[in-house]
């Protein structure tokens, strides 16, 4: 009994630890080609410039650099908007699919350029194909980029290089790591047995008789780019639940692999642009260590049966099955529930609301840490806010000025550190506060109690963290809902974005100092401590009232 | 005319632990506490300007309920009342801090009364005017006589003079003061004991160094530190944090169904936010630079202190810092054809009437081994020929005989000016070869000389002192190099270097080698320490990252640097660098403590406060707190009285050892770290348990 | 400005080559070497018409056939969904209970869980292969066949999903449902 739930974890998340290593070093080559030398720019570097046009053949500092990338998504954001806004006139709608409403718009078009794919629609009921691909899909390969280019540009900056140039950064993310791995996934996929077709639904009549309509679609392509990019958005609404979404036992594995694959890789590309590999791999045990401690937590929890069928006369045997899929084994779900919230993912296989109360809040704590391994670039991004943290007292600890990777940690950088990581705690705690106390939020529940409270609290937690997923009994596609989490989703995205490159800037302005014994080692289980317990009492002790309240006091409500 | 022996008791105090509870400063302390209440002092420190702000609030809300009468009141006051607690031992702790320094400074400031200057006319060398000593302008050339106090700082122009100069170092024996060379400044409250000199002041009044060592040591000018800065963000940031998570609860509670008081919600937020290390702060800062005045060591600035702790490469000077000051005769090496007796003899007499330390211990070496008695001058009919630059030897003439000694190179032109006998003689070239070896073994030749006969060669050694290898080992711990920089040929300098154990040395070193040596250093990150006395010295000092002026130095020199040593001891920049790395660590070791308390503090408030929202939540006071009012009032004595008996830890320091910074990462995580996790559990546990027998709650 | 005119240019590239490139390729290999289930696994009848998807439960409320697991969107595979009550909801409680009268299940002969638990989308086609044994009677009935008949059509189409990384045995209903018709059963 406990031996598969071991050897599934072990493999899933194993093996892509393994496979993480080469992707790393190709996303290295692909990402950052030079390296610290400065020669002629390749033949990729040279097309992406001419596409570009002449502003990506100029380096940019820190400043010029985040000015692109707002630039960019703002390009993004506007187009994803306008296709939605006019689907009804746009091709490739077999199905007809109507207007939507203004604040749903705005919320949607947020959630995928912020990369967070919290979805107030469902995909099958309100999309056409146009809106899935050119306005999500795009946003889900282009929105991923932006994180990978930004994470590149801040290892540039902390080996004491130039930060690049972010319109040729975010091509090589587009068209050099994301697309030929979405395309190998995507095959994997459709062998699987995922759809990928353009006809629309087909309408069955069943063997009783009755006419079921069965949506169906450009899945495969979809659903591969969404899991590789942390976007997590799903085709259909109920995400990798869907049998379309995720057919078998098997697709279900591929799909969990996507979900850590590219965020793991993104630390060892960090950890080679930087030129610290012993360092990366520390920062890689860390966030290794949090993850399976919840998702240890998630398993062990959701092996309690349904709580609503302790009285009735019902076996249950392999714990609570409600909302989860039979064809993915008993510890998919908690395993795939704990992945996704890591890396700001935020597709599902399992229905969270409907987890059990401490296993609903692995995901939530995931969420609220929101960076091992955290979304794809952004999540080490998140780590080095930490990091600095982190190193700032451990820095003073052994007697001298703090500095990471020979660079002086300083008021500045201490106040940007603190600052995003403040800003999350503001948009999760603040957000719940309003909504908890008002009908805006009291309103739309599905579940009364600590778990409608937990509802709420999820809600903003995903959207600040960028992640996407939901404890969809809400009903949170009110204009409320739409108008605030949309604007948590923007700025939850871009602080953490601008800040740590600020950081950067402000510390390659700096002298840069030599390491030795008498140095901060970031290389060692010391500091792997040091950091972990940043990361919990900073980060998650914060949330310890919000979820008292809520799971904690659900479960001992609830759970004997 | 004043005492002569101006005695400052802080400064000279051998004792230097005995006085961190000492009821001459705690009484005050006390009082001072009390008087730090004032909103502009609060509002130095973020954290317990906001504690202050919140304990207005509750006391306000108090009066209004016990009016109306409403609410728990006995609860309530108690809460308040540890919440004033917490303000007044956070002044507490920085109040005592400062009476340390107070009183040195008040003692410095005896010293610092009214002087009368004779202050001389342009010009002029006699004619003075009585000026009190404050009118002094920079530039002002003063006369000071035997019995004067020198009226401000400055610098001999001309004379020589003896000058007490305890007032400011503590130190009673006189030292000398010249114009030219290297000791010609003079301080401002040190008293000139023989003969004259005339002084070229160099402070305008009120910011003369005894001036600045008051306001120093009294921590009134103190300014934060950029570490501290830093720490004060990331506290202010820390304690938002909690204003978040404090301020949401109310709402979260309404949906609950549930209202949680207000005093309830502050006794949380007063005990998550880092008051531990926001109460000690400014005392740990305070306590680090009166760490160094104890020290003798004056920091220009509290910056200084930090870098000290910073610094990668060390530059000291081979003579006085890693080598006695003085070099001893070990050794005679004859040449072929002279015995090792009949060399000493010759040593001694030239050596008879030479006072220098060198000479001595030639007369001393060749008595105790050699048995050769030291004999009379007179009774030899001796001359003595002192040793002068142009022959750099000295020796005596007597009936007839004359013996010289001196720097290999010299005796041999010196033998080359009397006789035909040239360098090229076989004795010149066995001389050339001892002298190299000696050389080459870190010594200093000294070839004799008897009527034209070469006769050997006096080994001098650079004595190396006791115990400097293990320092110099203890600081390739620390992760610290140290260069050695020496006039000295580079092969007496190897050989120095390994005796001692340096990591480097720079030989023949000039001012503009050593200034070279420090941006070389820079260029690579690395952040320098050295100490310098000379003028020569003074680019150097400003160049470097630390750099330590001696007393004795000049005022170049002084104005150079960023620290000055009183005690003119080179080797105590090694532990400059300890007190500077003592400082960052209490604070960051209190950091770690205080937020790492917040773990027993969340679990000790959190089920009393919700308990009342869901009863089944009771099952999270995991450490079986008495009653909800029981663990919120011990959780917020806890944390007042952390303060308190932090307190002796924030003013002595968190001791540094020289394990590397790995190892002291883990020991210094383990003991704060894990302890700060620990310790609040168990704290709040056993003030649980008195304020339930007390029946406090 | 210009870096606003970059990132059209980026724009139209990323749209040319990662959507419509990428999607085309996609869909040109998907219908190339697995074309059935490219278009969604459908199962059709002889004359063409849809029976359904074997990916997709349908609703089964005869005592003849295999039910599927409840859902909580009545099997719309137009608008799929899960109940999102949490595992502690009353709610629940109730819904099982008619679930519970539904199968008639007792104490003595315990209902196996997944068959009041609804699925995440509301359309798993699959039930474990206990569950199915535990119709097994019913169906037998219904058709008139013998009980080990009907559970020996169930051993044989249940699998381990996941190998030897999946503890329980699974049968698709649908699949199950059609192998019944299929066993000579008069159509009604």
């Amino acid at each position: 009994m406990l031996i598969q739930p071991i050897l599934f974890v072990v493999l899933i998340v194993g093996g892509t630890a393994l496979i993480s290593w080469p992707l790393g070093r190709y996303m290295t080559w692909a990402m950052d080609p030079q390296g610290a030398a400065s020669g002629r720019p390749n033949a990729f570097t040279r097309l992406f410039q001419s596409i570009g046009g002449s502003v990506s053949a100029r380096p940019q500092d820190w400043k010029r650099y985040m000015v692109s990338i707002l630039a960019f998504n703002v390009v993004m954001f506007v187009v994803t908007f306008s296709i939605l806004a006019l689907q009804q006139y746009l091709p490739l709608n077999p199905d007809g699919k109507e207007a939507l409403e203004g604040s749903l718009i705005f919320n949607t078009a947020a959630s995928f350029t912020s990369n967070t794919n919290l979805q107030h629609y469902s995909g099958e009921v309100s999309l056409s194909y146009l809106s899935q691909l050119a306005g999500l899909m795009w946003l889900q390969f282009v929105s991923a980029a932006t994180g990978i280019a930004a994470l590149a540009a801040l290892a540039r900056g902390l080996a004491g290089r130039k930060l690049g140039n972010f319109f040729v950064d975010v091509q090589r993310a587009s068209f050099l790591v994301l697309l030929p791995v979405a395309f190998i996934v995507a095959i994997l996929l459709v062998v699987g047995g995922m759809p990928m077709t353009f006809n629309g639904a087909a309408v069955a009549t069943t063997l009783e008789g009755v006419q079921q309509t069965i949506a169906r679609g450009p899945v495969a392509a979809f659903v591969s780019i969404k899991q590789l990019g942390t976007n997590g958005g799903g085709f259909f609404g109920p995400n990798s639940t869907h049998p379309l979404e995720n057919p078998s036992f098997w697709t279900n594995v591929v799909e969990t692999v996507s979900i850590i694959l590219i965020p793991m890789a993104c630390v060892w590309m960090f950890g080679r642009i930087v030129g610290r590999m012993r360092h990366a791999t520390v920062i890689f045990g860390v966030m290794l260590v949090l993850v399976l401690l919840r998702v240890a937590g998630g398993i062990w929890f959701e092996s309690a049966p349904t709580q609503a069928f302790a009285d009735l006369p019902i076996e249950q045997t392999t714990g609570n099955l409600e909302g989860k899929e039979l064809r993915f084994g008993a510890s998919a779900g908690p395993l795939w529930s704990v992945l996704t919230t890591s890396t700001s993912n935020g597709s599902v296989n399992a229905m969270h609301d409907s987890l059990n109360p401490l296993a609903g809040m692995m995901p939530m704590i995931g969420m609220w840490l929101n960076e091992d391994f955290g979304g794809v670039g952004v999540g080490m991004i998140n780590m080095f806010l930490y990091i600095v943290v982190g190193v700032f007292i451990a820095g003073m600890m052994i007697g001298r000025t703090p500095e990471y990777l020979g660079w002086r940690v300083e008021a500045r950088e201490v106040k940007f550190a603190i600052l995003a990581l403040l800003a999350h705690g503001l948009f999760i705690l603040g957000g719940t506060a309003v909504f908890a106390a008002t009908p805006w939020g009291a309103d739309v529940l599905n579940n009364v109690g600590p778990h409608g409270f937990s509802e709420i609290l999820y809600e903003f937690s995903s959207a600040s963290a960028n992640n996407g997923s939901g404890f969809e009994g809400l009903g949170d596609n009110t204009v409320p809902w739409n108008v605030a989490t949309g604007i948590v989703m923007l700025l939850a995205r871009f602080i953490p974005i601008i800040l740590p490159l600020a950081i950067v800037g402000s510390l390659s302005a700096k002298r840069r100092s030599a390491e030795s014994s008498g140095t901060l080692s970031v290389e060692g289980g010391t500091f792997a401590t040091m950091l972990a317990a940043t990361i919990l009492v900073v980060g998650a002790l914060t949330f310890f009232p919000a979820a008292t309240l809520g799971p904690i006091a659900e479960h001992f409500i609830y759970m004997n | 005319m004043r005492n002569q022996n101006i005695k400052l008791e802080p400064l000279m105090s051998q004792d230097r632990s005995a006085s961190i509870m000492d009821a001459r400063i705690l009484v005050p302390a006390i009082g001072n506490a009390f008087k730090k209440l004032n909103p502009r002092s609060l509002a130095k420190n973020p954290v317990m300007f906001v504690v202050a702000a919140v304990s207005v609030l509750t006391t306000v809300l108090f009066v209004k309920d016990a009016a109306t009468g409403a609410g728990n009141l006995g609860f309530s006051f108690q809460i308040i009342l540890w919440l004033w607690f917490t303000i007044l031992f956070a002044n507490f702790a920085e109040a005592v801090a400062e009476g340390r320094g107070k009183a040195q400074a008040d003692s410095l400031r005896r010293s610092r009364t009214e002087t009368q200057a004779k202050l001389l006319a342009n010009g002029s060398r006699e004619n003075f005017k009585l000026v009190p000593g404050t009118s002094l302008k920079i530039g002002d050339v003063v006369l000071v006589e035997a019995g004067d106090i020198i009226p401000s700082d400055g610098e001999v122009i001309e004379g020589i003079a003896s000058v007490n100069e305890a007032a400011i170092t503590g130190e009673s024996a006189p030292v000398i003061r010249e114009s030219g060379g290297d000791r010609s400044a003079v301080t401002g409250g040190t008293q000139v004991l023989s003969d004259w000199i005339r002084v070229r002041i160099t402070a305008a009044a009120g910011s003369t160094f005894l001036d600045r060592m008051i306001s120093l040591v009294e921590g009134a000018e103190r300014q934060k530190t950029p570490n501290e800065i830093a720490l004060n963000i990331l506290l202010a940031g820390l304690t938002l944090i909690f204003v978040l998570a404090t301020a949401s609860i109310p709402s979260f509670a309404a949906y609950a169904g549930g209202f949680i008081p207000v005093i309830v919600l502050v006794a949380l937020f007063v005990t998550l936010i880092p008051t531990t290390i926001g109460a000690l702060l400014s005392a740990i800062g305070i306590a680090g630079m009166d760490r160094l005045v104890r020290f003798n060591v004056l920091a220009m600035s509290g910056r200084a202190v930090e870098a000290a702790g910073d610094v990668d490469t060390l530059l000291l000077d081979k003579t006085g810092t890693i080598t006695l000051g003085n070099r001893q005769a070990t050794e005679f090496r004859p040449v072929k054809g002279v015995t090792e007796q009949e060399l000493a003899d010759a040593a001694q007499l030239a050596s008879l009437a030479d006072e220098t330390p060198e000479g001595r211990s030639i007369v001393v070496l060749a008595k105790e081994k050699y048995g050769i008695r030291a004999r009379d001058m007179q009774s030899l009919h001796a001359t003595f020929v002192p040793f002068t630059a142009q022959s750099r030897m000295s020796g005596i003439d007597s009936e007839g005989s004359s013996i010289r000694k001196g720097a290999v190179d010299a005796v041999l032109r010196y033998l080359d000016q009397i006789s035909a006998k040239g360098a090229g003689s076989e004795a010149t070239r066995e001389i050339q070869a001892i002298a190299d070896d000696i050389a080459k073994a870190g010594g200093t030749p000294l070839a004799v000389v008897r009527d034209g006969r070469l006769l050997g060669v006096i080994h001098l050694k650079d004595i190396v002192k006791g115990g400097i290898r293990e320092r110099f080992a203890e600081l390739r711990r620390m992760g610290i190099r140290t260069v050695m920089i020496t006039g000295d040929n580079p092969m007496t300098a190897a050989a120095i270097a390994a005796e001692a154990g340096v990591d480097d040395f720079l030989a023949q070193a000039t001012p503009e080698d050593k200034l070279r040596l420090i941006r070389e250093e820079q260029a690579k990150g690395k952040l320098v320490a050295m100490c310098g006395d000379g003028t020569n010295d003074a680019p150097a000092l400003a160049q470097s990252d630390v750099g330590v002026a001696m007393n004795t130095g000049t005022v170049a020199a002084r104005e150079a640097g960023n620290m000055v040593d009183l005690d003119s001891d080179p080797t105590k920049l090694i532990e400059i660098v300890e007190i500077g790395k003592q400082l960052l660590m209490t604070r960051g070791a209190l950091t770690t403590f205080s937020i790492a308390n917040d773990v027993a503090k969340y679990f000790a408030i959190i089920p009393a406060m919700f308990v009342g929202l869901y009863p089944q939540l009771s099952k999270l006071n995991i450490m079986g707190l008495a009653t909800p009012e029981s663990a919120i009032l011990s959780a917020i004595i806890f944390n007042a009285l952390i303060i308190i008996v932090l307190i002796p830890l924030a003013l002595k320091g968190v001791k540094y050892k020289a394990i590397g910074a790995g190892p002291l990462l883990r020991r210094n995580l383990l003991i704060y770290g894990l302890g700060g996790l620990v310790v609040p559990f168990i704290g709040i546990k056993a003030i649980d348990l008195i304020v339930a027998a007390l029946h406090l709650a | 400005m210009e870096a606003l005119l970059a990132s059209v240019r980026i724009t139209v590239a990323t749209m040319a080559i990662c959507v419509a490139g990428y999607a085309t390729a996609v869909w040109a290999v998907g219908q190339a070497i697995t074309p059935e289930t490219a278009d969604g696994s459908l199962i059709t009848r002889p004359d063409g018409t849809i029976i359904g998807s074997r990916l997709i439960a349908q609703p089964f409320s005869q005592p003849k056939y295999f039910w599927p697991r409840p859902s909580a969107v009545d099997y719309n595979a137009a608008g799929a969904g899960g109940s999102n009550k949490s595992p502690t909801s009353p709610d629940l409680t109730d819904r099982a209970r008619e679930i519970v009268a539904a199968y008639r299940a007792t104490p003595e002969n315990p209902l196996p869980a997944e068959l009041a638990a609804a699925s995440g989308a509301g359309l798993d086609p699959h039930i474990s292969e206990r569950a199915a044994l535990y119709q097994a009677a019913r169906i037998a009935e219904a058709r008139g066949l013998a009980e080990p008949e009907v559970e020996a059509l169930v051993h044989r189409m249940a699998f381990a999903p996941g190998g030897f990384l999946t503890t329980d045995r699974i049968v698709n209903v649908l699949e199950l449902n059609l192998a019944l018709d299929g066993t000579g059963t008069p159509q009604q």
